[in-house]
């Protein structure tokens, strides 16, 4: 069905982000090859996220490359972007619907916009793209009226409406009980295995990273620390994903005169 | 130091400056996309400019009637109040009728709408922003000043010199209500006097205006919803500085516009 590509399906190369002053990814490489599932973990402001946005192109770098299927996308025009972004789907964390339309209209916006598609054929594969995320029945509810958890799986069908091949998942399991995030999980293994599609998964929760990873990168302060199967990962010597994975807190201990320092000052 | 007061002023010019480049970027691309995109068979979104219209025009009518009204009235009692010492109230239509058609009709409908609208769009796209619907269009490859901005900027454009020739009217009706209560002139007889005294280039020139502010009101309202930074309390801040700068900008381009009006006579 797809072609094979040669090389990694995603390539960042040498990444380099500053917001302002502060400097959010520092020389970041990392490889995502076709059909896998990569988890990107990290704590909070560690840079995942902005590197999640850089392959869709929501943010520039300050220097480096992005590869999609051999492509640099940091430096074409949005004409050209537009072909190779088709081919993406991505779940926000908000779910990101929007909120002056239908759950059927959220879906098929997509299709409705971006193909020469029948309005039947449209209707007809709004309701596969719901029945495939457990969503039947809620065609005409309005976002608001949707719990955390449904509002997720809509944003999900919206992402697969145009069957992606490379699928970004940025928090998926953030702000919902840990039932309904078993049921995102259980989601995004279920089309892992149906579609052979290339998954990136921003998160922090362990337990779901180990369930649905093939490889797995370890982020800290703007920078990759580890990259590697979950065993790999898990028996990492590096102490910063050892402290990551055994949930240690940050030091807390400081230099008492520095910080008398800092209150005379 | 000495130099505080001049690095304040410098940052300040710094912001101003990179407002107005984001301003007027923001005005290239909607022109792009209203103008020249249709003809490149990119689309334009029509339902939605029709909707937006009903939005800022048409449910803005009865404000502005009975603004327009009323400050028709004001004019025409402190219009007689200086021409009764001469004995010419006969000039009191003549006086409402061109300032209402030169200067105020155009100036009171863009406040009313600026006020109504203007926060309305900064509110809208704040809110999406902040609930990542822009990033979610962006990433289907759609282009959020196609789908946001055109179709408010259709609207307003066309709506607001409708608005304005309804404002300019009831202005005049004010003005006759007033003759006709205070001043003895018929109805009839204050209807010759305002035409006597009107030419084609006052209505024209209002209403060009008309349009310049109209798209003035777009623009900021639209680029401080896009600018929004952080959440309820961003749009809160959007929503206000967008009325705040709307008018500010309608009534300098308002001055730039009467002086351009006054020296091509």
């Amino acid at each position: 069905m797809r072609g094979e590509i040669e090389g990694p399906m995603i390539r960042v190369d040498d990444l380099v982000t500053h917001f302002g002053e502060r400097r959010i990814l520092n020389h970041v490489s990392l490889d995502i090859q076709q059909g896998e599932t990569m988890v990107i973990l990290g704590g909070s402001g560690t840079g995942k996220s902005t590197l999640l946005r850089h392959m869709v192109r929501l943010e520039m770098p300050t220097s480096g490359h992005i590869y999609i299927k051999g492509q640099d996308v940091c430096h074409m025009p949005d004409g050209k972007f537009n072909e190779i972004r088709r081919k993406m789907g991505m779940l926000f964390q908000s779910a990101a619907l929007f909120n002056s339309m239908t759950i059927e209209e959220n879906v098929s916006l997509p299709l409705r916009e971006l193909t020469e598609l029948e309005e039947p054929t449209i209707r007809i594969m709004t309701r596969i793209k719901l029945d495939l995320v457990g969503l039947s029945g809620v065609e005409n509810f309005m976002p608001a009226q949707l719990s955390g958890g449904m509002k997720k799986r809509a944003g999900l069908a919206r992402a697969l409406a145009m069957d992606p091949e490379i699928l970004l998942f940025d928090e998926p399991s953030a702000g919902l009980d840990p039932i309904t995030a078993a049921g995102i999980d259980m989601l995004i293994l279920r089309l892992k295995q149906a579609f052979r599609m290339t998954i990136v998964v921003v998160t922090h929760e362990l337990p779901s990273a180990f369930l649905i990873a093939d490889r797995m990168t370890v982020m800290q302060r703007g920078e990759i620390v580890a990259v590697g199967t979950p065993d790999e990962v898990r028996n990492h010597p590096d102490p910063r994903v050892q402290q990551f994975m055994n949930r240690v807190p940050e030091d807390e201990a400081r230099d008492v005169q520095a910080y008398l320092r800092t209150l005379t000052e | 130091m000495w130099t505080a007061p001049l690095a304040l002023i410098g940052r300040n010019a710094l912001g101003l400056i990179r407002y107005a480049s984001g301003l007027s970027e923001l005005t290239a691309k909607t022109v792009y996309w209203t103008f020249v995109a249709p003809f490149k068979g990119l689309g334009l979104k029509g339902r939605s400019a029709v909707h937006q219209a009903v939005l800022v025009g048409y449910t803005a009518v009865p404000i502005v009637f009975v603004i327009s009204f009323f400050v028709g009235m004001v004019l025409a009692f402190q219009g007689a109040y200086q021409l009764e010492k001469l004995g010419a109230t006969y000039f009191v239509a003549a006086l409402v009728g061109v300032s209402m058609t030169r200067e105020l009709g155009p100036l009171i409908t863009a406040v009313v709408v600026a006020g109504r609208s203007g926060s309305a769009f900064a509110a809208e796209i704040g809110t999406m922003k902040v609930s990542e619907e822009i990033d979610a269009l962006e990433v289907m490859g759609l282009n959020s000043v196609k789908y946001l901005v055109v179709p408010k900027y259709l609207a307003m454009v066309v709506m607001l010199p409708c608005l304005t020739i309804i404002s300019d009217m009831a202005g005049m009706l004010g003005g006759a209500a007033f003759g006709a209560a205070q001043l003895d002139q018929a109805v009839t007889m204050y209807a010759t006097a305002t035409s006597e005294a009107l030419v084609m280039k006052d209505i024209s020139t209002g209403l060009v205006k008309s349009v310049v502010f109209g798209a003035v009101i777009t623009t900021v309202g639209c680029y401080e919803g896009f600018s929004v930074r952080g959440g309820a309390e961003g749009v809160g801040k959007a929503t206000t500085s967008s009325v705040v700068v709307s008018i500010f900008s309608v009534i300098v381009s308002d001055l730039l516009f009467t002086a351009l009006f006054y020296y091509t006579n």
